[in-house]
């Protein structure tokens, strides 16, 4: 077997770095369908997987790809799926699956322009909004946007993490042109990397219930074939994890379910600051629009105007909290975005009417020209 | 900030060229280099393409948007891309495979038989590095030693010593031309042969999609 | 007698089933219950360590049956059972992983997976219930019912080809293929048992009786009625060709064992191909040292 961390600079691609991301994760198997333009995560995986002892499957199809990965993480192993806009609809339902059933998971998203078969090639980001509730009912889950190669290598590693501790499927967002551009991304050495894996049950396998939670909200959770007999499904379920179908077993779960993320935010969510500190100008932005909003952000700040950028990592759960005390100081943000405004939404409803929340409408199959943003801060700024 | 374009047609290692050119830089030569190619449809045209967005500071904005450097090797991408390059501009080609048309005034023109020379080494494959060798030397935007450092793994390896001869070529070519320019420029300090023309084409906005 | 006197009755198959989930969901005469009675006994006969057999299911009646049986036990969404058990069987090729799920669920829905996981001769037993009807749903036609069948979204009788999943699963690449009635609990037992001794994708079809649905729609009485026209008209003809054991609307049940055969399956393919082109530096997968 090779070395699982390919410690080293490296010029590769968005999804290049994805797939090392997840082998240096521990990501032990891969199953996807082809798509552009995440199509090279699969290759990749297809190729590496077998030096590090895992497995790789080109499945019938996406909804097929997402099952497998639930079924095999059940195992005790580690495992994502990478695919764009059209895959990313058909693995809504299973996405809920491993929501319900609590089944870590990283799904890669390396989203396209839209709707329907859109522009198969070029970039967007109008799966956003779809990433928090394109699964039936009501849940929180996590997704993270990456901004460069080094980010899908980082940000690969960090959805696995999340994924582990709070047992939840965890989104990473990418976009076709961080997917597809190459840039220098340094891999760490192995033991530089911290990683995370799920709780495990401790104590008497008979009296072991499958979602009893710890002290953080999540259960502890067995791998199949260890004696625990465990019963896994997808109908609303009690602790134990049998069906219950009445209102007060719906009512625990979704507490559950939505407690272990909710109360946990400062640990999930991640964002990054630049120029904020005198900021009355403020971009909201995640992905591929950090760039152009930091390129805009240099230009206002080079003719007078006070700019500044929160960039969000986390893009679910949204930090509502941090928006909200911004809303109070600033004049506007402004939100960059590849689609016409679903996280300009988010920001809207978090700063509730104390700054307006201005959008940079953008169709997809192109970045902003970041004249366009530079001008939307000068109006902002009147 | 230098902002690159290599162009071609299918099959002449023209995304290798820019994958090389990024590489180089950013492993080797201790700056960020940023390359983004043209897929799908587009992709498969006659013309295709590769863009390397170089600066000493992170790269931000991740394409070109009005390219200081545009080397062409097929004539469909050449009369495709050529519009966009700055009025000061360097226009690199394959002497054998693209015939000028009336240029810009400001335009500097440097021309190779690039493919000529990778047939008298015994493949045209290697044409693409002889036309990277050449480059390089032009352009000083990177340095040939990064350049040869960033081969291994972007050729393959029962090549690697051919692909170094080839680029070497190239690039020594490359050099001497320099140098000629040079010294002609010493001699005669008297006028451009040809009368300038008008700019040809208004060069595109910046966020013309390429 | 007293109470404290009294022998505690206790059916061997109960090791096998979560009893704290009894009573069970299913109608009186329902047939799915008398297959997991098949494979409990089955799972009792054998001798494969049983932590390390996995069931899953799909949604529907027989979707529960992940539910009732005492192992680690999956109950997924509607047709995706199989590449969900694919999951567990490439991630710990040590399961033994079996599939039980209704016909709609396997070949309506999730025939694209069926089709597939064959083709692959993905190492999983695959038990479908066919009751020739989606039975959860209340009754609608399936891709299983034969013609003429009266159900609530035929209700002129269905006019569409059904599937003949034997000939499906054999065309497909299967290396067990049978087929039984719930009528035949032995023999649906010992096919559990063959399929489970054995590597590759096994498909074991159980026609059962939906007393409740289909039988009531088209007035074939109750489960006594049904079994008893699985008596008359079964017939028993081992090593049959696939091709001609259609079932016609109250016909003649072609059962028996039509296939079985050898072949590598996915994950030894795997393995012996990566082995020639990767050489020595391949670590053979799921294989214990
Ligand atoms: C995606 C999806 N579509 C539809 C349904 C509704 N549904 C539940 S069970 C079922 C049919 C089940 O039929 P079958 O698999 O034959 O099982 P049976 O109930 O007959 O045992 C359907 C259509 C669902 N659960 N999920
Ligand atoms: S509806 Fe039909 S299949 Fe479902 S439990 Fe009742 S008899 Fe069985
Ligand atoms: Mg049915």
């Amino acid at each position: 077997m090779k070395p699982a961390v390919r410690t080293g600079s490296h010029y590769i691609t968005g999804d290049v770095a994805c797939a090392e991301g997840a082998i240096a994760a521990g990501c032990r198997f891969f199953g996807a369908y082809p798509i552009t333009p995440a199509t090279e995560v699969a290759e990749h995986m297809a190729e590496r997987l077998p030096d590090v002892g895992g497995t790789f499957i080109q499945m019938e199809d996406e909804i097929a790809a997402i099952a497998s990965i639930l079924g095999a993480s059940w195992t005790g192993v580690k495992t994502m799926t990478a695919t764009s806009g059209p895959g990313f609809s058909l693995m809504m339902e299973n996405l809920g699956l491993g929501v319900c059933t609590e089944t870590p998971c990283v799904i890669v998203n390396v989203q396209r322009t839209g709707p329907s078969t859109g522009l198969p090639t070029q970039t967007g980001q109008g799966d956003m909004m779809q990433a928090r509730w394109g699964s039936h009912g009501d849940y929180e889950l996590i997704a993270i946007a990456p901004s460069s190669p080094q980010d899908c290598f980082y940000h690969t590693i960090l959805a696995f993490n999340l994924s582990e501790k709070y047992r939840v499927p965890v989104l990473v967002m990418a976009d076709e042109i961080v997917g597809h551009m190459s840039e220098k991304v340094v891999i760490p050495d192995a033991k530089e990397i911290t990683l995370v894996s799920r709780p495990k049950p401790k104590g008497r396998k008979d009296r072991f219930r499958l979602y009893e939670p710890g002290p953080n909200g999540v259960a502890p959770m067995p791998a199949i074939g260890e004696g625990y007999n465990v019963h896994v499904t997808g109908l609303t379920h009690d602790e134990r994890g049998y069906p219950s179908m009445t209102v007060e077993a719906q009512e625990q779960m979704m507490a559950r379910l939505k407690g272990k993320i909710r109360n946990n935010l400062d640990d999930i969510i991640h964002t990054e600051e630049y120029l904020m500190e005198d900021a009355d100008i403020v971009i909201v932005s995640y992905g591929i629009s950090v760039r152009t909003g930091l390129t805009a952000v240099d230009e206002a700040r080079k003719l007078g105007y006070k700019a500044g950028l929160f960039r969000l990592i986390t893009v679910w759960p949204f930090p509502e909290g941090r928006i909200k005390a911004l809303a109070k100081k600033v004049k506007a943000f402004v939100v960059p975005e590849l689609n016409l405004g679903q996280i300009r939404r988010e920001v809207e409803r978090c700063a509730f009417g104390r700054a307006p929340a201005i959008g940079v409408p953008h169709c997809g199959g192109w970045v902003h020209d970041p004249d366009d943003i530079l001008k939307t801060i000068k109006e902002a700024a009147r | 900030m230098n902002e690159i374009r290599f162009s071609g047609y299918g099959g002449q290692g023209i995304i290798r060229c820019g994958l090389i050119t990024g590489k180089a830089v950013s492993l080797f030569d201790n700056k960020f280099g940023t390359m983004t190619q043209s897929f799908g449809p587009e992709a498969r045209g006659s013309a295709c393409s590769s863009q390397v967005v170089i600066s000493e500071d992170r790269v931000l904005y991740p394409y070109i948007t009005r390219p200081e450097i545009l080397v062409s090797m097929s004539q469909d991408a050449y009369e495709k891309y050529e519009p966009e390059l700055r009025a000061d501009g360097i226009l690199i080609y394959d002497t054998d495979l693209v015939r000028l048309k009336p240029l810009r005034a400001q335009i500097k023109v440097y021309g190779v038989p690039s493919t000529r020379f990778a047939e008298e080494m015994g493949n045209r494959i290697f044409a693409n590095l002889v036309m990277l060798g050449f480059f390089t030397g032009i352009s000083q935007v990177v340095s040939a030693e990064a350049m040869k450092k960033a081969l291994p793994g972007l050729v393959p390896k029962r090549f690697l010593e051919l692909n170094i001869r080839a680029f070497e070529k190239g690039y020594d070519y490359g050099i001497e031309l320099l140098a000629k320019e040079k010294q002609e420029a010493q001699k005669e300090a008297k006028p451009p042969e040809k009368p300038p023309l008008p700019e040809a084409k208004k060069t595109p906005p910046r966020k013309a999609k390429q | 007698m007293k109470p404290e006197e009294r022998v505690e009755e206790r059916n061997p198959i109960e090791d096998f089933l979560r009893m704290d989930r009894i009573p069970h969901i299913w109608c009186p005469g329902c047939g799915i219950g008398t297959v997991v009675t098949s494979f409990a006994e089955a799972m009792k006969k054998s001798e494969l360590d049983l932590d390390k057999v996995a069931v899953v299911s799909g949604i529907g009646c027989t979707g529960r049956v992940a539910g009732y049986v005492k192992f680690d036990s999956f109950h997924t969404t509607h047709g995706r059972a199989i590449p969900f058990a694919t999951g567990l069987k490439l991630a710990n090729p040590e399961l033994k992983v079996v599939v039980f799920s209704g016909d709609g669920d396997i070949a309506g829905i999730g025939g694209n997976h069926f089709i597939h996981a064959a083709r692959r001769n993905m190492d999983i037993l695959v038990i479908c219930v066919n009751n020739f009807n989606y039975a959860m749903t209340g009754g609608q036609v399936a891709a299983t019912t034969p013609l003429t069948a009266n159900l609530s979204t035929a209700p002129f009788g269905n006019f569409e080809y059904p599937f003949n999943l034997a000939y499906l699963a054999d065309a497909c690449g299967a290396t067990y293929v049978a087929r039984w009635t719930s009528l035949h609990i032995r023999r649906v037992t010992k096919s559990i048992q063959e399929a489970l001794a054995k590597r590759g994708f096994s498909f074991i079809e159980v026609i059962t009786p939906c007393v409740t649905l289909y039988a009531r729609r088209n007035r074939l009485g109750d489960g006594l009625n049904l079994l008893k026209y699985y008596y008359d008209k079964s017939e028993m003809k081992h090593g049959a060709d696939t091709r001609t054991v259609d079932i016609d609307f109250q016909g003649k049940i072609i059962v028996g064992k039509f296939v079985d055969k050898d072949k590598p399956t996915f994950l030894e393919c795997m393995n012996t191909h990566l082995q020639k082109t990767l050489g020595d530096k391949y670590v053979p997968y799921g294989v214990k040292p």
